[in-house]
């Protein structure tokens, strides 16, 4: 909708250039808008029309997400709960998404709702993202704790975050804050990587 | 008066540097490497302070964190209160001051910055010496993450006070190559400066790190200062070594007597000569070689006083040849001098000979403390070893194991096998195969020869033999009866200890509160077992069958602001806002806290105080159109087959038969049928509905409901989900937000009978997919618009525009609770209070007769929730319509208010019964209920408020008071709807 563009504002609208301070330690950015669906499913039989659905496959293991591209292009949908998905898609897919979610799982064992404004997203990345997350977030998020694919819901600093580890290796998370968490958690961040501005020191 | 005390060489000091330092008035300077306490001593200084209680001169005993006496406070570059002399780095510009027990904190703002960082590992290491390093490197080849902390400025541990080789190399080399191989090992941590302070369940380790305090006016802002690390291991290796332990005698407290390790200490790493005469009094052999090598380093040793009949043979010669006279059998029986050792009277275990001699400096060893305070608050058992009059690790955990001095082994080669296999085995435990092993060098230290002896205190009188001649400048100036002292920093002597047992306690836990001893900054480390060891021969007991003390964190002293971190200032708890906030501060809102919410409250015009705002915002809504930002309102989509069942169980009204497109206001309850929320339910579907909860209370609402449906009810097919911050919602409130809405909604139809009272529809609002809802929480027509919250932002700005000329104007909270409280309208959290009932609401409407069964339900027939003379919600009108009732104030019958103090007790009662015989009687002023809202209300144009009664609807129309203050303001009951009764206003 062409309204929805022009007018829609994100929740941290404005903190890009107190984002790009901390880089290039950590490259720290809001995604916005990204279109998001949590899906509660007990029909396992259901499974399969969803996977088709999102071209990709439900994750089984609890705190792991699954990524791939379907129908509608990239896709993540991450475990949050024995019977309780989040899906996350490109933005402006979440009407399209929600109804054909709805008619793969049937109406009786399953729903659908459309949280994008829920939460807003942030990508961190960087030689020190895992440290900066280190200062509020108690989750072990090394490699061999935390491998790609992990997803996780826990605090960071005082507020309640999903976190998923897109990789492992070269540090690279993805961040799911309650809208009206998300200044907190900006504020909190820009603070706790300033001594990471400083990157060319080893801090002390 | 100051003197050079730095040898000429040795020490881990930069002998080029000069750090100018300033302590107690006296400028000073020292070098890079020290710490407070050796640059002192390098310039000759000993005593730091005096004492807390007799005001008698202390100076510097230990070298490390376990010092009783050298506190000081920090004056520059930023006020600290209680730091020890021995920790404190030295760096230049530190002014420092001597502190008589207590510290003072500044009023001046912390500019420091402090935050915490959480740490993962296999392993975690205590303690950075022979044994912490053998562990930590035995792990890290095994493949381990590794953690090591350590509270020096560099590792090695007992290494650095000692001049021993290893493998023909001085035992620097070795440590270096540890160090080495350990930054080389990836996923090792080992972090200096470090102070583990507290080993929890789990392998749990909490550490504050002291990361630019040495750097002093140097130190960078944007640094955290201190650092908490939130360690989690799978394995944990405690390697803090051990304390030395001190004998008493009388007069064991003089500036100049400190412990001999500690000498061998500010010899070895710092190249400071503690004394120009030193003495040494012993029970074992490690102060022979603090005689030996202060001799060797050009000191003048004259005595060593061992209060063991047997000398080591081999150190007793090494003695004899640098001249030191070895007296066996001997203690030291008193001391003499002012504010600095002068004399040191000895004599022999026997009696048959005594003596003095002159010393300026006295050494003292009672033997070695394992460091197990960690290994204790981990639960684990401590062993009495009788050897070493110490207590040691008593049992195995599974997941933490001591080596080194903290497991009792004070040989260096003994300590590296024992780290070394601590190491291996907490990797292996942890689930890693051991990789190379790490060599045991070969070391050159001197090795025991002589079991060590147990002596707690010198045997003798307190009076008469011990300096009771002394006179104090203490400023609470009283003379010590005794002059032994076993806690010096709490000035506490061996007669404070038998008082205690002489008053019968025989609990070291008690003797502790009664004397005090091992409650000051250094917990006892001196001191707890010289008390535990006075305790138990004063009860005739053997240490081994008593139960030590347990400790807990923190092993040292961990200041609030470490702990408080970077949660302070704007980050001290979340502040959640809405998508509106920007805007609301851009117009000048002054907000109201609502959880962690920031609410706006009313938005003050130029000259407006908050009274006057409110009465304006209220005409605007009442009047013309005005509308507030509600998004904080709790919402919870409920859907699935079962969803209407789900929902006739959580409400008290019935919430199966609501059509679809229409909407029902709902009542929740706990199961004693106590009002815990109430909302709206909008039914979106057959199997769909969203339901709006309170502000504050939105989460405990989906934690409620997916508690009943995950523990009482897994049968029902629903499923609930919070979009509370998914949207944006906006009353748009009065007699003229039709005309808004039609403006920008061409498209809905927003007739009465097109869209009546507690319907939604969907639409188009400014261009912005909307779901819009006729629901009043003012009873003035309103619409309640629903935007995703993307889009609040545009949506409140084209209502703001187009409501421009009908004079929209924005409100708060403020004035939302007054235009509800005017509809009788109560606010769950405000007017109930967890005992209020819906009948006691007025609101038995709301309660389903016909359902089977729901929450609460049950609890409506108890007798208790029938009585007549329950608290019921009114309203009250004061006589004078100008009084503003206090809320919160209390409601009675009588208009006069008795004198204080009010006679609770009957005055018929004899005099001599006791308490529990005399008769209560009816308080003289029966209190009958109290205001719960209250407010100016522009539409009454009075004030009124909103109170729970007892008996309250039986009482409308009676007249009775509110004190405020000293006066009584007469009220009379009324209904609680005091605007539009009729509710004509609703429809517009």
């Amino acid at each position: 909708m062409t309204a929805d563009i022009a007018t829609r504002r994100s929740p941290l609208d404005g903190w890009t250039s107190r984002f790009t301070e901390l880089a290039p330690a950590v490259r720290l950015a809001e995604r916005p808008f990204l279109a998001q669906l949590t899906l509660r499913l007990t029909d396992t039989s259901r499974a399969a029309a969803v996977s088709r659905v999102l071209g990709v496959e439900l994750p089984e293991t609890p705190c792991t997400f699954s990524s791939g591209t379907g129908p509608h292009g990239p896709v993540e949908v991450a475990w949050l709960g024995p019977d309780e998905y989040l899906v996350l898609a490109q933005p402006g897919l979440q009407r399209t998404l929600e109804s054909a979610l709805r008619e793969a799982i049937g109406d009786t064992h399953g729903a659908v709702v459309d949280v994008s404004a829920q939460r807003t997203t942030l990508t961190l990345s960087g030689p020190r993202a895992r440290d900066l997350l280190a200062h509020g977030c108690a989750i072990d998020l090394h490699p061999s704790a935390s491998p790609i694919g992990t997803c996780v819901q826990t605090l960071l600093a005082q507020a309640g975050i999903i976190l998923l580890v897109r990789d492992a290796d070269a540090g690279e998370f993805v961040v799911l804050v309650r809208a009206s968490f998300a200044t907190y958690l900006a504020a909190w961040l820009v603070d706790a990587g300033m001594e990471y501005r400083e990157y060319r020191e080893q801090p002390v | 008066m100051t003197a050079d005390f730095r040898l000429p060489r040795g020490g881990r000091i930069d002998r080029d540097s000069a750090l100018r330092f300033t302590f107690n008035g006296l400028s000073l300077t020292g070098r890079q490497g020290d710490t407070l306490a050796s640059a002192l001593l390098a310039n000759g200084v000993h005593q730091v302070t005096t004492s807390i209680k007799y005001g008698r001169p202390r100076g510097i005993m230990a070298a490390g964190v376990e010092e009783p006496n050298a506190l000081v406070q920090v004056a520059e570059p930023f006020a600290e209160p209680m730091l020890t002399a021995t920790t404190v780095e030295l760096y230049d510009g530190l002014v420092a001051d001597g502190l008589v027990g207590h510290g003072r904190l500044t009023d001046e703002p912390d500019p420091a910055r402090y935050d915490s960082k959480h740490a993962h590992c296999d392993v975690v290491v205590v303690g950075a010496g022979p044994a912490g390093l053998a562990a930590a490197l035995t792990a890290a080849r095994s493949g381990a993450r590794v953690v090591l902390v350590d509270d020096q400025n560099e590792a090695g541990g007992s290494l650095l006070g000692t001049d021993d080789y290893l493998d023909d190399r001085p035992s620097d080399a070795w440590v270096r190559d540890v160090v080495a191989e350990l930054d080389a090992t990836p996923d090792v941590l080992l972090l200096n400066r470090t102070a583990a302070f507290g080993a929890y369940q789990d392998g749990f380790v909490l550490a504050l790190q002291r990361r630019t305090d040495h750097l002093g006016f140097d130190a960078p802002r944007h640094i955290a200062r201190h650092r908490i690390w939130r360690i989690r291991a799978k394995q944990t290796v405690i390697a803090t070594g051990a304390h030395e332990r001190p004998i008493v005698f009388g007069d064991n407290d003089r500036p100049g007597i400190m412990l001999a390790g500690a000498a061998r200490t500010y010899l070895h790493r710092y190249g400071v000569q503690v004394g120009r005469r030193v003495g040494v009094f012993t029970t074992n052999d490690s102060a022979y070689v603090a005689a030996i090598e202060l001799a060797e380093a050009g000191v003048d040793v004259p005595v060593l006083i061992d209060a063991r009949h047997d000398v080591p043979p081999k150190l007793g010669a090494e003695c004899a040849a640098r001249g030191i006279d070895v007296y066996a059998g001997h203690v030291v029986t008193g001391t003499e001098g002012r504010d600095h050792l002068t004399d040191v009277h000895i004599g022999s275990l026997t009696g048959w000979h005594a003596d003095t001699v002159v010393c300026d400096t006295l050494l003292v060893s009672g033997g070695w403390n394992p460091a197990v305070h960690l290994f204790s608050q981990l639960g684990g058992a401590l062993r009495y070893a009788p050897g070493l009059g110490a207590y040691v690790p008593g049992e195995r955990l599974p997941t933490a194991r001591a080596a080194g001095s903290a497991a009792g082994a004070f040989e260096v080669t003994t300590c590296i096998e024992q780290g070394a296999g601590a190491g291996r085995d907490a990797a292996r435990a942890a689930g890693f195969s051991p990789g190379v092993e790490v060599a045991v060098p070969v070391a050159d230290a001197r090795a025991e020869e002589t079991p060590s002896a147990v002596l707690w205190s010198v045997p003798g009188e307190p009076n008469g033999v011990f300096g009771a001649e002394y006179v104090p400048n203490a400023p609470f100036g009283s003379v010590p009866d005794d002059a032994r002292f076993v806690d010096l920093q709490r000035d506490a002597t061996v007669s404070d200890v038998l008082r205690a047992t002489g008053a019968g306690l025989s609990s070291l836990e008690h003797v502790k509160r009664y004397t005090t001893i091992g409650t000051a900054h250094d917990q006892g480390k001196t001191s707890g077992l010289l008390a535990a060891g006075i305790v138990a021969d004063a009860l005739g007991e053997d240490l081994a069958d008593r139960r030590p003390t347990t400790f807990r964190p923190p092993y040292t002293s961990v200041p609030f602001a470490a702990l408080g971190g970077r949660d302070r200032g704007e980050l001290y708890d979340p502040v959640r806002v809405t998508a509106l906030h920007d805007w609301h501060v851009a117009h000048g809102a002054e907000f109201e806290d609502v959880g962690q919410w920031k609410r706006s409250r009313h938005y003050p015009r130029q000259g407006e105080d908050m009274h006057a705002a409110v009465l304006r915002e209220c005409r605007a809504a009442r009047e013309g159109v005005a509308l507030m930002d509600a998004s904080t309102l709790g919402k919870i989509d409920v859907q699935g087959p079962d969803a209407a069942e789900l929902l006739d169980m959580l409400y008290t009204n019935m919430m199966s038969t609501l059509k679809v497109g229409r909407i029902r206001y709902g009542v929740m309850c706990g199961i004693d049928g106590m009002v815990i929320d109430d909302g709206t339910v909008i039914r979106l579907t057959e199997d769909r509905f969203l339901l709006t909860t309170t502000t504050g209370n939105a989460a405990m609402v989906l934690d409620w409901v997916e508690e009943w449906l995950q523990t009482e009810w897994p049968h029902l097919r629903v499923f609930a989900t919070s979009v509370t911050e998914h949207w944006v919602t906006v009353p748009l409130v009065g007699p003229r937000s039709r005309e808004v809405l039609a403006t920008l909604a061409p498209d809905l139809d927003v007739s009465n009978d097109a869209f009546g009272f507690m319907t939604w529809q969907d639409g188009t609002v400014a261009g912005i997919p909307a779901r819009v809802c006729r629901i009043s929480f003012s009873g003035e027509l309103a619409y309640e618009i629903n935007v995703n919250a993307w889009h609040g932002l545009a949506l409140w700005e084209a209502l703001i525009e187009a409501g421009e000329p009908y004079g929209i104007t924005p409100y708060g909270t403020e004035t939302m609770h007054v235009l509800r409280a005017e509809k009788g309208y109560p606010i769950v959290g405000q007017d109930t209070d967890g005992t209020v009932t819906p009948q006691d609401l007025g609101m038995s409407w709301a309660v389903s007769k016909k359902k089977a069964d729901f929450i609460g339900k049950r609890s409506f027939a108890r007798p208790e929730n029938l009585r007549p003379d329950r608290k019921h919600l009114v309203g009250l009108l004061p006589a004078d319509p100008t009084v503003l009732l206090p809320e919160g104030g209390q409601i009675i019958e009588s208009d006069h208010l008795p004198e204080p103090p009010v006679q609770c007790l009957s005055p018929h009662s004899p005099a001599g019964l006791n308490r529990a015989h005399r008769v209560v009687a009816q308080p003289p002023v029966r209190m009958l209920g109290h205001v719960t809202s209250s407010y100016d209300s522009a539409a009454l144009g009075r004030t009124f408020a909103l109170a729970v009664l007892r008996s309250g609807r039986e009482r409308i129309g009676e007249k009775l008071y509110v004190p405020i203050g000293d006066q009584l303001a007469a009220v009379t009951v009324t209904e609680t709807v005091l605007y539009d009764k009729e509710g004509a206003r609703r429809d517009g």
